[in-house]
């Protein structure tokens, strides 16, 4: 009880947020219990699960062995940052549509995997999901439902984008 | 929620004040890089520095930049990769130290010239880790253990080890006068069969060392570094005429740390070999290399690699100290070891 | 009843949304004003006394608010009321590593934490147990002084049918050993509790728990606070699949805390906590004798099962029964012995996982059932398709079959597979094996005996047409919100959006036992469209009247109220919504169910096994084995399942996955295994759960037999397609390489050593596992010398230096 908190300003889903923080709290723990973002959830604490991954400048890291003085200078991203606005990422509705999210827990870290993936590689093969999501323990679908929606949100944002 | 300790978080601006710091506090600081191998154990209490120096910033703006000593040729970053063309690397690659395993495994020059280093890079934990985790910190990785990667709560229970606590048994073997921890980095055995060198910067300057002497036999004082050292590049030799792989043996197919690791290169000329090196991981206490020489001369035949693949199973000598068994890690050794070189024959 | 509007199809779950945009509270996530942060310590030792503890130091550490012990919650608790042996926190003897021990409450975790080290407990260690053998026949120690012969927690002991005479009809018995070895749960979420004791005296607790309702009586019996001033909330669960079943030390202690401070409290576990916290799969020891004529068909069965239970009851009476309830449901057996031994042992204790004390049984039946086709020369599908219990039957242990799709599943896996082509073209290394299972669809009683519904649901209809459910279930990830709100959506004729779910809530919902069983479709389905049914009565009256039809043409559907004959002819569901509320007054419908008297029989024991209605599946495993490695890989499995009628396809798919993922984890890599009492693998590196790139590829079958008793004809889905997952792979393993796996998991250690690659002398097995009861190198001794020699080699050493 004794530390003295640091100022921090951290740019999460698009918004800067000053907060005072404890030096050795975690971007996970600062997450959760400074901004209210308890979306991104934590399984182990250790990198063992990735239940807590979140994206900074686009790519996948893990809150839980991040300090947040090491992304002072990054766009966080968290699940809470998914929609814009009212409109829902195609990721979004394609877990809902097919069953990819079953107690939820670990779908907001593999919601942010997912992304980073189609956000580099649009049209992944099943193969390349399986690698970019094999930092993500899911304990409750046996992962082919999450295959599937991915395969989907993909399908739906190519015809999105024929459509513009 | 398991949390960090309490401590104090620097991030210098440079090396030389990054050195500086950590030589004022000898015993109770710790650099840090990416944080995946050093924030999971001050959370399990394994290490409890006071001053965490961040110094992944700081060795990536050398690799980026390219302002250390001379260079022979620079890792390029991913934006210019373009104009480089690709082809035999004539006159070796630099990486900085800071640069990700992601970078590392995915970058072209990497993994045309230097396979084995791709795909060990790209077998290290999960795509987050290795979003996160330096080459550098890869090399410097703690030496792991059953008895000595366990909270502080398990250990309270069983009683310590050797690593955390000089006045008990190793709990491998109570009778070792050693503690029997691990190397169980991936991208090691990769280099030292690539012929890597690291260059490193420390309180008394800069020297460049064969990675392949970087390493004791001694799970607590497993690197061969002067204190307040820094690796900042590894530097590979010309890629021309070789080819590398590397196989790991673990239980699942990510997140999981080798039980058994192998790495094969031989350089061909015409289709014989003119030299090759062979390196093992996570089958001991340091990474060994094995002798090869047998393959020099030959065509990558059957009965030269058995010969190297018989000298990896007997350079290996794993202990239950790690998931699997040790009849069945040591066997692995040489089935991946003859695997490997089949693997770089011709055809 | 006219065609299903809402059920059958393909339907997000009413609370995707929530999971999909991070909006889902889950215990961890509540933060109340003023609430203290809390962590238990736990026990070192695997069996010691506590001869004192001193809070003092703990107390007195800056942040720390207030500590608890046992002492201060000495009144003794369990699930199941016959066999309570566990208090919340260690009072005078700890039994296991990770037991908690004590509570502290913090400004912040951080303190928490740092001030457990200051609370100083005095043990004095006892000789621990850790083996099914030891607990047998250690008298001298006793873990709980309540066993009377050694460490024996239950032992039963059934017999159906005349057995002897079976076994000498018999033209071939076969008798097996195998071993089950344990494996845990591993949720993603880990337990979390959220305790605020207000200033009217009342406390809520907001918990990621499976049974709401029998954790309220918990509480009453604990803290001695009437049940009238206790709320308990089930928050979403991040995964439980039976890990959160049980009342908890943390949940009590967090209670506790706030009573005392006054202020809200949350304990969340970390991880190891939860490997600690445990009541996982039981390590079983079984030994099964099958008597077979010519054709194959059953004689007899004689099967024993010795359980490891851990240091307490947990659901272990329920396990034990379990164990030989359920063989005779699925293949006629006209004569049935069973005998079950549970022990205590100084490991965390086990409880209910995915398939309850059916799924160790059902390995060793299955891999004995593709020995016996072997033997007689037999395909495995075509053998199990001869002997098919029959659909609306009696089995001999007197359980009630009623719907029975298991020979469907078979043929429907023979044709996808392409199972006859597969088994005829063998390659060394790779194989093809298959298995059939069930499993019960909500048990036929509850864990205090009572004449009370097991399920009830009550639904509401406001004035804008909008329709709140509430019932006690609670949702752990297998989507009974969702199901409450499609069958009311159903029996009303509207859309599951329109749908208020309340659920796990004793203060507002009526009782429902609880998501354990997978008796939520079965019985809370059958609440909620009895409830539902009441109200469209009602409905369907007022619009009758208002168009002037017979009531029998009214169908409600699609919001609308209309002729059948007539469609056009309609009102608004919200019209008619407001004329039954003039008519009626206030539409509050209330359902529930029991089930129906005379599915078991009335034997002591006969509690145990009867369900409204069985499901039934069977799966078949396609392995690659690494003759080198030892590598096991399982490229495919495919799983037909008998769930009655797919209420929501999506997600009964779902459960069949995920059953097929963890069954598959269960053989390959995961196990729950200790070293003198310390967990070897309480983190989630340690302990393998499968990940994308090792889970196999999954196919889903589904098969409808529309049950009578299941509400719109359901049966469960989330617990019997593990069970047949788990033999196919090991008979699948035995077309591969020629060796029987009789114990799990199947490690490549294992393999080498039946291929003969172990080490240097060649000696091939045609078979891994036990032989008999104990390995032969039992030494009770043993695990209280490794103590000591350890700490010996500890002391010694330090005098040295």
């Amino acid at each position: 009880m004794t530390d003295t908190k640091t100022m921090l300003t951290l740019r999460v889903n698009g918004d800067p947020h000053t907060f005072a923080a404890e030096p050795h709290h975690t971007l996970l723990e600062v997450l959760r219990e400074e901004l209210d973002l308890t979306g991104t959830k934590h399984g182990c604490e250790l990198g063992e699960c990735g239940a807590c991954t979140v994206l900074a400048d686009g790519v996948p890291i893990l809150s839980c062995l991040t300090l947040p003085q090491q992304v002072a200078h990054a766009d966080i991203t968290t699940v809470e940052g998914l929609a814009k606005g009212p409109q829902l990422h195609p990721l979004q509705t394609a877990f809902a549509e097919e069953g990819a999210a079953q107690c939820g827990y670990c779908t907001p870290g593999i919601l942010l995997s997912a992304k980073a993936l189609l956000d580099a590689n649009p049209r992944p093969t099943r193969d390349e999901i399986a690698q970019a999501i094999s930092g993500n323990l899911c304990r409750c679908t046996g992962y082919t439902a999450i295959y599937e929606a991915i395969e989907k949100a993909a399908e739906m944002s190519a015809k999105a984008a024929q459509r513009v | 929620m398991l949390r960090l300790p309490r401590f104090r978080f620097v991030s210098p601006p440079s090396i030389e004040e990054a050195i500086h710091i950590r030589t004022e506090h000898p015993a109770t600081s710790m650099y840090v890089a990416g944080g995946t191998d050093v924030y999971p154990k001050m959370k399990r209490r394994q290490f409890q520095p006071e001053v965490v120096i961040a110094i992944g910033g700081l060795v990536r703006d050398d690799f980026r930049g390219g302002t250390l000593a001379p260079l022979a040729d620079t890792l390029p970053s991913v934006a210019e990769e373009g104009p480089l063309p690709l082809g035999p690397l004539p006159l070796g690659l630099r990486i900085g130290a800071g640069a990700t395993l992601t970078e590392v495994a995915e970058h072209p020059r990497v993994r045309e010239g230097y396979r084995a280093l791709s795909i060990a890079a790209g077998l290290v934990s999960t795509p987050q880790l290795r979003n996160m985790g330096t080459i550098g910190g890869n090399v410097c990785l703690d030496t792991r253990c059953n008895w000595y990667d366990q909270s502080l709560f398990w250990r309270t229970a069983e009683g310590y080890c050797m690593k955390t606590h000089g006045d008990v048994v190793c709990r491998v073997a109570t009778s070792s006068p050693r503690c029997l921890a691990v190397a169980s980095a991936d991208t090691v055995p990769a280099l030292i069969a690539l012929g890597a060198q690291i260059n490193v910067v420390g309180p008394n300057g800069a020297r460049t060392i064969d990675l392949a002497e970087c390493y004791r036999e001694d799970g607590i004082n497993y690197l061969a570094l002067e204190p307040g050292e820094i690796v900042t590049e590894i530097v590979l030799p010309p890629s021309d005429g070789w080819r590398s792989t590397y196989l790991k043996q673990r239980d699942r197919n990510s997140f999981d740390f080798p039980i058994a690791g192998v790495a094969a290169a031989v350089r061909m000329d015409r289709g014989v070999v003119t030299d090759a090196r062979v390196a093992i991981t996570a089958l001991g206490s340091r990474p060994v290399r094995v002798d090869a020489s047998a393959l020099v001369g030959t065509k990558l035949d059957d009965e030269a690699i058995g010969a190297v693949a018989d000298a990896t199973h007997k350079a290996a000598r794993p202990m239950d100290n790690t998931s699997g068994t040790i009849s069945q890690r040591k066997r692995a050794a040489r089935v991946f070891a003859d695997r490997a070189l089949r693997s770089l024959r011709d055809d | 009843m006219s065609e299903l509007s809402i059920l059958g199809r393909r339907l997000p779950k009413v609370n995707a949304w929530a999971h999909l945009t991070g909006s889902a509270r889950y215990a961890d996530d509540i933060r109340l004003p003023r609430m203290l942060y809390g962590r238990l310590l736990r026990s070192t030792r695997p069996h010691a006394l506590i001869k004192r503890i001193d809070i003092s130091r703990a107390l007195a550490y800056p942040g720390v608010v207030a500590v608890v012990t046992g002492a201060d919650m000495p009144e003794k608790m369990g699930i199941m009321p016959s066999t309570q042996d566990e208090t919340a926190l260690a009072v005078d003897k700890v039994r296991y590593v990770g037991e908690p021990v004590a509570g502290v409450a913090a400004l912040d975790e951080d303190a928490a934490y740092e001030a457990l080290s200051l609370i100083d407990v005095e043990y004095e260690d006892l000789e621990p147990i850790f083996t099914i053998e030891e607990a047998l026949d250690r008298d001298d120690v006793k873990i709980h002084d309540t066993s009377k012969r050694a460490n024996v927690f239950k032992e039963v002991h059934l017999s159906f049918g005349d057995v002897e005479g079976g076994f000498a009809k018999a033209d071939h018995v076969r008798e097996d050993w195998f071993f089950f070895e344990g494996n845990t749960h591993a949720p993603i979420e880990s337990h979390s509790a959220v305790a605020s004791y207000d200033a009217d005296g009342k406390l809520t607790l907001w918990t990621s728990t499976q049974v709401p309702h029998y954790l309220h009586r918990e509480m009453e019996k604990v803290l001695g606070l009437p049940r009238t001033r206790i709320r308990v909330i089930a928050t979403p669960n991040g995964g439980a699949f039976g890990g959160k079943s049980d009342p908890f030390g943390h949940e009590f202690a967090a209670a506790l805390l706030s009573m005392r401070t006054k202020r809200p409290v949350k304990i969340t576990l970390d991880r190891e906590e939860v490997f600690y916290a445990h009541r996982g799969r039981h390590p079983v020891k079984m030994r099964i004798k099958t008597g077979v004529k010519k054709d194959g068909e059953i004689t007899a069965v004689e099967f024993q099962s010795y359980l490891d239970g851990g240091a307490y009851a947990s659901y272990g009476i329920a396990t034990t029964y379990y164990t030989g309830a359920l063989l005779t449901v699925t293949y006629r057996v006209p004569a049935y012995k069973f005998d079950g031994v549970r022990v205590y042992t100084n490991k965390p204790p086990c409880g209910p996982k995915r398939g309850h004390g059916t799924t160790q049984p059902r390995y060793a039946f299955e891999c004995q059932l593709d020995k016996i086709a072997m033997d007689l020369g037999l395909d495995p599908i075509e053998y199990r398709l001869r002997i098919l219990q029959p659909a609306n039957s009696r089995t001999v242990n007197e359980l009630r079959v009623t719907s029975m799709g298991l020979g469907e599943c078979l043929r429907a896996l023979r044709d996808r597979t392409s199972w006859e082509r597969k088994r005829s073209e063998r390659t060394k290394g790779k194989g093809i094996g298959v298995a059939g299972s069930a499993y019960i669809s909500g048990a036929g009683l509850p864990i205090y005996w009572n004449d009370m519904p097991h399920s009830g649901a009550e639904i509401r209809i406001d004035r804008g047409g909008g329709v709140t459910v509430m019932c006690g279930t609670s949702e752990i990830g297998q989507g009974s919100d969702n199901l409450l709100a499609a069958i009311a959506a159903e029996a009303l004729g509207v859309y599951p959006e329109d749908v208020h779910v309340v659920s796990g809530d004793t203060s507002l919902t009526p009782v429902d036992l609880g998501s354990y069983s997978s008796r939520v479709t079965m019985m809370a389905g059958n609440a909620t469209k009895n409830a539902g049914l009441k109200l469209r009565e009602q409905l369907v009256t007022v619009a009758a009247e208002k168009l002037g039809i017979p009531a029998d043409r009214v169908n409600l559907a699609y919001r609308k109220v209309y002729d059948l004959k007539d469609p056009e002819r309609s009102m608004s569901f919200v019209e008619a919504a407001n004329l039954a509320e003039a008519k009626y007054g206030t539409l509050v419908g209330a359902g529930s169910y029991r089930p129906p008297a005379g599915i078991g029989g009335n034997y002591k024991g006969a509690g145990v096994g009867p369900t409204p209605a069985y499901s039934y599946q069977a799966a078949v495993a396609e392995v690659t084995v690494d003759l080198e490695t030892g590598q096991l890989t399982v490229d495919k499995i495919t799983t037909a399942h008998d769930c009655g009628r797919a209420l929501n396809p999506v997600n009964v798919e779902g459960q069949v996955e995920g059953s097929a993922y963890m069954g598959y984890g269960e053989i390959v890599v995961e196990e729950q295994i200790f070293r003198g009492g310390l967990h070897k693998k309480p983190s989630l590196l340690d302990y393998k759960l499968p990940t994308s790139l090792d889970t196999p590829k999954l196919e889903t079958i589904l098969i409808e037999s529309v049950d009578s008793e299941g509400p719109y004809g359901a049966k469960e889905a989330g617990e019997g397609p593990l069970n047949p997952v788990i033999p196919a792979i090991a008979n699948a393993v035995y077309d591969a390489i020629g060796v029987r796996f009789d114990e799990t998991p199947i490690t490549a250690e294992k393999i080498l050593d039946a291929l003969g690659k172990r080490d240097n002398r060649g000696i091939t097995k045609d078979r891994i596992g036990p032989t008999g009861l104990g390995d032969g190198k039992a030494d009770p001794k043993r695990a209280m010398r490794r103590l000591e020699a350890s700490t010996e080699a500890r002391e010694r050493k330090k005098t040295q230096v």
